[in-house]
């Protein structure tokens, strides 16, 4: 058999190997490539960078595929040359590599445009896995970070460092964002959406240095100014690898020159991937790199006929909330634009009509019809029909496009390029039913991953026994998950459990899901629900904790742990008068009455004056706090002032499950915030805000949320987190367990770093249900039902028969 | 039944024990639970036969309640223990009625 030898692993190589593959075996295959990983799924290191997908997720060819499939594999070698008289390659380390056939998928690399300074410490390119990595090494909250270059990358960068804390700007030399994709009308709503995250975009800058010594220390500007920064991230574009090719004596031009059979200027030598050009363009998008590779396996292997005439280019902006999508020839030359926009929706839509057909679109803030535009522009269809409807489908159709309308031809999955068809004939001939048997089988949605939905809407219309990635029910009586109930619950307007038991569940309930729609109900409607409380749990209805023996214990609430001599004076008085067996400090810096009989509670609340510790329910526990600045010779913060008045924030409100925080006036963490639900350490000049630590079953560590420098703003940053968890937790599911299972990326994400909006609405609501909560011990006065504490006692003497 | 007479006891007017919720009547030296089960009402020894937990203060699921110290479930009609499985005790269960708005138990 002929000796192949791949230089380069990445997407389009190995893309292409496995093309191959598909045909008589006709190579002994060696893949050579200079990173050290397999091959990963490039498209989505902006995902990795953001922390939505950790980096060992992402593989694509995981090492028992090159063994399986017989391929010979080296990895972190750098081919530095190649003689196409010998037919060899020679690599970095000295080893010469003979082949009968070359094929190069060298890849591109990051443009560094001629600007002094870009060899300092902290100047970074976002091209691999490894630059990622460094990056998210150097990326933390706080650290200031520019991003040069406002292209795709580059925005996806700047979001991603954003994610992670980062102060970013983005500086870019034109005067529209992604211009090559984008009209500067969209890229001023795109530039508005990105301000929106958080990120600064300055445009028309021009970089002139990387100041610093022997680390960035700020971007200079051509006008003289200088921007301080931490971090550098070079995004300017990329380069078509092509100095192997030109050593090769392969003509190239901007990349490696190839024909429609994917064929280069020598017969033993091919190119397939973003080096090389084809009729004059240089691909650097996934889409087309595998349409180029299915075409060169066929020439390779001897089957030459199929021919690549080009690919429509598209690019969809890959960050959340921020939804961008460009595709065609959307200039306006010679063609009818078709517009929407919509300023206060932040929605722009572009399509550009030549000839009757679709030239090019451009859709910001509303994607969802990109499949539909890319099918017109890919088949070429007349759009006489559809002239009215073109920027929305006409009244009464589904929205966007209905799976079934689709023709079997169109394509799904743009990236990999499989279509209905494909994915129809893998479901009914392989036996597929589930998202990841689809990927396994026919590597859709394995690209950018936007497909996603269209082919679980079709897994769920066409596979006989389609299977959602599992999902949890919150128990038999009502089957469904959590966060489906709570989003029917809010969608349906269902205020008592027995409502939602009745219609969606057994009604009858049980002691698992009673309480946790009970939770939910007064979560989603701050009060203004039916409070049931036969759907409680005891301690809920008589606001105590109930013992082994019947008993209950009474824990009032002491701010921060901060008590008076007249306060412990009226609790040691109470006592005494009701007998209490045991009167224990608890580890939480408060005291604990135990033995109380449940018809002594309203009395014994009465005579302590105090409000409810609510040390017996799923809600608001206690903020522990050390002595601080106030007498402590090494505290820097203001601990018990702090925990005083985050105690009176959050008291009285429920929670998933029980919420304990503490305040730490220095890093000595004497009242152990970094194991609590929510801690705040003081630090000189301002706070750390931890979350999800524990120090119970199991230990945990808390992490860090935020910096922030005043009491007010890390007040505000727990408010934030602490609303997040009431509506996101699952009922039981702790603080460690909620951000384990979300990640603290997400968490941060979604909370401290959500546009202000959102922040603002998680304060909003929490401020609602603050207003409409109240001390549970008042229920002394006027209990909700007169016979709640005390014991039926009969009404006749006991010998009354009735007849 | 080695209980030698029964009486029915008026213990307490209807509202006394609200729907789908237990209250614990104390009649001569025992503690009884009644139960409000939206159409009727049912009671029973108010001790759990694990470790005696309080059965009135139980969540009713159905026509059974579920004790509150360890979710032990007893079915409120027969006192018989339906979780955990293979466990022969039975709570004791009395009959009840309802006259003129008043709950009697037969004890």
């Amino acid at each position: 058999m002929k000796k192949l030898v791949v230089v380069g692993n990445g997407m389009a190589g190995v893309g292409c190997v496995e093309q191959i593959l598909r045909h008589a075996p006709a190579f002994d295959i060696t893949i050579l490539g200079e990173e050290t990983h397999v091959n990963y799924n490039r498209i989505l290191l902006s995902s990795v960078l953001a922390g939505e997908k950790p980096a060992d997720e992402i593989t694509l060819n995981p090492l028992e595929w090159y063994r399986r499939n017989d391929i010979g594999l080296r990895l972190g070698v750098k081919i530095t040359d190649v003689d196409a008289e010998r037919k060899t390659v020679t690599a970095d380390d000295g080893s010469v590599i003979e082949y009968d056939t070359l094929l190069l998928a060298t890849g591109s690399s990051a443009f560094k445009p001629p600007i002094p300074g870009l060899d300092k410490d902290g100047v970074f390119a976002f091209r691999t896995l490894d630059d990622t990595r460094a990056l998210l090494e150097r990326a933390a909250p706080g650290v200031r970070a520019v991003v040069i270059g406002g292209g795709l990358l580059g925005l996806e960068a700047a979001r991603g460092l954003q994610v992670q804390g980062c102060q970013v700007t983005v500086v870019h030399l034109m005067s529209t964002l992604m211009e090559r994709q984008l009209d500067p009308d969209a890229g001023n709503y795109l530039a508005g959406k990105m301000e929106d995250l958080g990120v600064r975009v300055l445009l028309r800058r021009s970089t002139t240095a990387i100041v610093g010594d022997e680390r960035a220390e700020g971007v200079a500007f051509e006008d003289g100014t200088i921007l301080e920064t931490d971090l550098v991230v070079v995004a300017a574009g990329i380069r078509p690898n092509i100095e192997l090719a030109r050593k090769a004596g392969v003509k190239v031009n901007r990349g490696i020159v190839v024909n429609d059979w994917m064929e280069t200027s020598d017969p033993d030598v091919f190119a397939v991937g973003e080096c090389v050009e084809h009729r004059g363009i240089c691909y650097g998008l996934v889409a087309p790199l595998l349409e180029q590779a299915k075409v060169l396996a066929a020439t390779m292997t001897g089957n030459r006929g199929p021919v690549y005439t080009g690919t429509i280019q598209a690019a969809k902006l890959k960050i959340m909330g921020v939804d961008v999508f460009s595709a065609g020839d959307w200039s306006e030359q010679h063609a009818d634009p078709v517009r929407f926009e919509d300023r206060a929706l932040g929605v722009y839509k572009k399509l550009t009509i030549r000839d009757g057909k679709l030239a090019g679109v451009i859709l910001v803030g509303d994607t969802s019809d990109s499949h539909r535009y890319m099918n017109w522009l890919r088949t070429g269809e007349d759009l006489a029909a559809h002239r009215r409807h073109l920027l929305f489908p006409p009244p009464g159709a589904d929205a966007g496009l209905d799976i079934a309308q689709m023709p079997e031809t169109a394509t799904i999955c743009g990236c990999v390029g499989v279509t209905k068809g494909t994915i129809i004939a893998a479901i009914h001939e392989k036996g597929v039913n589930t998202l990841s048997q689809l990927k396994e089988c026919t590597r859709a949605s394995t690209g950018c991953g936007s497909c996603t939905s269209l082919c679980q809407d079709l897994l769920r219309a066409v596979a006989p026994e389609f299977e959602e990635d599992g999902r949890k029910v919150l128990c038999g009586c009502v089957p469904f998950a959590q966060e489906n109930l709570r989003e029917i619950l809010r969608s349906q307007r269902l205020k008592s459990v027995q409502e939602v038991l009745d219609i969606y569940g057994n009604g009858r309930g049980c002691e698992i899901c009673k309480p946790a729609l009970s939770y939910m109900l007064d979560m989603l409607w701050c009060g203004d629900h039916d409070e049931d409380r036969s759907a409680r749990f005891i301690n809920d209805r008589v606001h105590a904790n109930i013992q082994k023996d019947g008993t209950f214990s009474v824990v009032p609430r002491i701010r921060g742990g901060v008590t008076t001599p007249a306060e412990l004076r009226r609790i040691a008085d109470v006592a005494e008068k009701y007998d209490v067996p045991m009167v224990k400090i608890t580890g939480s810096q408060r005291i604990d009455l135990l033995g109380v009989r449940k018809e002594d509670l309203p009395k014994v609340w009465a005579d302590l004056g105090m409000p409810s510790g609510q040390a017996y329910t799923k809600g608001v526990r206690m903020v522990k706090t050390c002595v601080g600045t106030e007498f402590c010779r090494f505290g820097t913060q203001d601990s018990t002032s702090a925990g005083i008045e985050m105690e009176r924030r959050f008291e009285n409100l429920f929670t998933p499950h029980k919420v304990k925080m503490a305040t730490v006036g220095c890093p000595r963490n004497c009242a152990e915030a970094t194991v609590k639900d929510i801690g705040l350490v003081g630090q000189e000049g301002g706070w750390q805000v931890v979350v999800g630590g524990a120090a119970g079953k199991s230990v945990r560590k808390a992490d860090l949320l935020l910096t922030v420098e005043t009491t007010e703003q890390a007040l505000e940053a727990a408010e934030i987190f602490f609303q997040y968890y009431r509506e996101n937790g699952n009922y039981l599911e702790r603080t460690y367990d909620f951000v384990e299972r979300l990640g603290i990326d997400k968490v941060r994400k979604e909370t401290v770093y959500a546009p202000e909006p959102v922040r603002l609405a998680l304060l909003d609501r929490l401020q609602k249900s603050k207003a409409s909560s109240y001390d549970a011990w008042q229920e002394g006065r006027s209990p909700v039902n007169r016979t709640q504490f005390i014991p039926l006692i009969p009404i006749g003497p006991v010998q009354d028969v009735v007849a | 039944m080695s209980q030698i007479e029964k009486t029915w006891v008026r213990v307490a007017t209807c509202d006394a024990v609200p729907p789908r919720e237990g209250r614990a009547a104390i009649i001569g030296s025992r503690e009884i639970a009644i139960f409000n089960l939206g159409d009727r009402f049912v009671a029973m020894d108010n001790r759990c036969p694990h470790q005696s937990g309080p059965l009135c203060d139980g969540i009713v699921a159905g026509d059974a309640v579920v004790c509150p110290l360890h979710a032990w479930k007893v079915n409120l009609e027969t006192g018989e223990v339906a979780r955990p499985a293979n466990h022969n005790e039975c709570v004791r269960v009395y009959a009840t009625r309802v006259d003129a708005g008043v709950i009697s138990i037969e004890a």
